[in-house]
């Protein structure tokens, strides 16, 4: 039970990161460089989920992504895809919670870049798009990094969102957290839940303790 | 020839300048701090939009508000040196170097090997920016901004940032590119000392305006000068050659005008180019051949106009052949005199700053 745990939350948590990953860029650019209506709007959404209980979200994601949701439905009519129940719910949910801390940690490095090395790149013939890919996106790889870790890290220990969204299925919804809840509601399964709880325990920290390593490390290769 | 016109409205600060200059020129913009140079600078980037006005570079237009015209600054092929550098910190020197080389559109004029060879740069290029002193930054970040391809340098105050020592590392580049590649430059500064060294043009700029414009010696005749960088800085600037130098007396002879001008000869030969300055507080107005003075440096002249300068003070600008001094005489002194216009007198130079020298294809005339 714990392996199949394990596995299958690593496996949530690594699909979940890859695809907010450049949503949660493209979201920092412009809650940090973007001059638009609505910014500060998009700012509190984007950090809705770190105030709202996870099962509101959850519940949120079931009215518009299950069978008989808009989106859900739409997806299911073209795709044959099912969110509800399944493994890429799970991620769905993990990402929807952990994509303010990615925002967050993305955007503190994009603040820390000097807009005027874009415009020394301006006034070297770099156009938008190539800017943005040989400036900003290389500076701002430490705070992409740091926001990936953590964001993993968090998405292997949500509950609320994903047990609402896509129940507790063994071997298919049953991450790390939810496999540790239904140990403990089993009769005799304390020795089962202590060595999850452990496993969690050891998985957080050691993302968090890499995700900062690691941003020192390009940091001193990037340089101030 | 570079033709600028500007307006624009900063908050309260009111921008509304416009100069033209030949081209090649190493053109300064000279005025105090939030006198709006930096934003003219922008302006001809294409970094800031004016909300009228009219750029050009050679006839072809860069930005004019009336038609509709503006050049987005990554395709208006200029170098722009910034007061900071701005090197890219994830690269290093060599990829900085390259970074607008890449992306240069037309021919490559200006090649990679022969930059690094100008500016001394080939045992930098295996590092990283942060690893560089201040004098060492600039100079990549020049040579950067000549990798580019520019057909005009921009340069914002490059020497603001470094202390006297590294100044004297960078300055001499500058004007290597202004004499041997006749690159046409549009230099921000505030220091006069920069200025007078390495301009061709000035541009006298003055709370959003321009005071006045012209060739270096025209512009250091002009009233708003001293207003603008004090009376002590007033003072006709002379271009000039090396007739004779006296190893005997230590001095050398320059022309100037109607007679010459001594000054000491270190390292000057025959011929060699040079560009004096001669403050206004060191001329004396003689009425008659100087005789029995201890100043050897006597222009005679006419006196063209007399400037009030302040109630105890007039500026006499005394026209000595082709060129034109100024001399500061207190306003007593003027009136005792009898000084007037097309008057015949002598400047008597009681001192010759000597502001640039240059051997072979020398300081360009202004």
């Amino acid at each position: 039970m714990e392996w199949q745990a394990l596995g299958l939350s690593l496996a949530v948590a690594s699909r979940s990161v890859l695809f907010s990953l450049p949503l949660a860029i493209a979201v920092a650019w412009l809650l940090t460089r973007g001059r638009f209506a609505g910014r500060a709007l998009l700012d509190a959404f984007v950090h809705l989920p770190l105030v709202l209980p996870p099962v509101a979200v959850g519940y949120l994601l079931l009215v518009l992504f299950g069978n008989r949701g808009p989106i859900g439905a739409w997806l299911f009519g073209q795709f044959g895809i099912q969110l509800v129940f399944s493994r890429a719910g799970a991620a769905l949910a993990t990402a929807v919670m952990s994509f303010p801390l990615m925002v967050r940690a993305i955007r503190i490095s994009l603040e820390h870049i000097d807009p005027g090395l874009e415009q020394a790149a301006r006034t070297l013939g770099a156009g938008p798009f190539d800017r943005f890919r040989s400036i900003t996106l290389p500076l701002m790889l430490p705070g992409i990094l740091a926001g990936a870790v953590t964001a993993f890290a968090a998405s292997l220990g949500e509950f609320g969102a994903v047990i609402t969204f896509v129940s507790n299925i063994p071997g298919e919804t049953r991450t790390l957290p939810l496999a540790l809840y239904t140990a403990l509601q089993m009769p005799g399964g304390e020795a089962v839940a202590a060595r999850l709880a452990a496993l969690s325990f050891a998985l957080g920290l050691g993302g968090l303790v890499a995700a900062e390593l690691l941003a020192r490390r390009v940091r001193a290769l990037l340089g101030p | 020839m570079l033709e600028v016109s500007v307006r624009s409205r900063l908050g309260d600060f009111l921008l509304d300048a416009a100069f033209a200059a030949p081209a090649p020129a190493l053109v300064a913009l000279f005025g105090a701090s939030g006198s709006g140079k930096s934003s003219v600078v922008n302006a001809v980037a294409g970094l800031i939009r004016p909300e009228a006005g009219h750029i050009a570079i050679d006839g072809e237009v860069l930005f004019d508000s009336a038609h509709d015209i503006d050049v987005p600054a990554e395709q208006r092929r200029l170098g722009y040196v910034f007061q900071d550098a701005r090197l890219f910190p994830h690269l290093d020197v060599r990829r900085n170097l390259g970074y607008g080389l890449r992306r240069s559109r037309g021919g490559v004029r200006i090649a990679f090997d022969e930059v690094v060879a100008l500016l001394g740069l080939a045992p930098l290029l295996a590092r990283r920016p942060r690893g560089l002193s201040g004098g060492e930054r600039q100079r990549v970040a020049l040579g950067r901004a000549l990798l580019a391809q520019p057909r005009l340098l921009l340069l914002d105050e490059p020497l603001a940032a470094l202390d006297a020592a590294r100044r004297e590392e960078v300055l001499p580049y500058l004007e290597r590119l202004r004499d041997e590649w006749h690159l046409p430059m549009l230099y921000v500064s505030h220091q006069l000392d920069e200025v007078l060294r390495l301009a061709t043009h000035v541009v006298l700029m003055d709370q959003g305006r321009v005071a006045t414009a012209g060739a270096l010696a025209e512009v250091a005749l002009h009233p708003a000068l001293g207003r603008l960088a004090g009376e002590a800085a007033v003072g006709a600037v002379i271009d000039s050659v090396v007739t004779v130098v006296d190893a005997g007396t230590g001095l050398a002879n320059v022309a100037a005008g109607s007679g010459e001008l001594r000054v000491p000869a270190d390292g000057l030969v025959p011929g060699t180019a040079v560009r004096l300055q001669v403050l206004a507080r060191d001329v004396i107005v003689a009425t008659r051949p100087p005789d029995g003075l201890s100043v050897r440096n006597a222009l005679p002249g006419r006196v063209t106009a007399i400037d009030v300068e302040s109630p105890y003070s007039r500026l006499v600008a005394i026209d000595a052949g082709s060129v034109t001094v100024l001399a500061r005489v207190t306003s007593l002194a003027a009136a005792e005199l009898g000084l007037v216009q097309g008057m015949p007198v002598w400047a008597l130079v009681k001192a010759v700053s000597l502001r640039a020298a240059a051997h072979g294809s020398g300081v360009p005339q202004a």
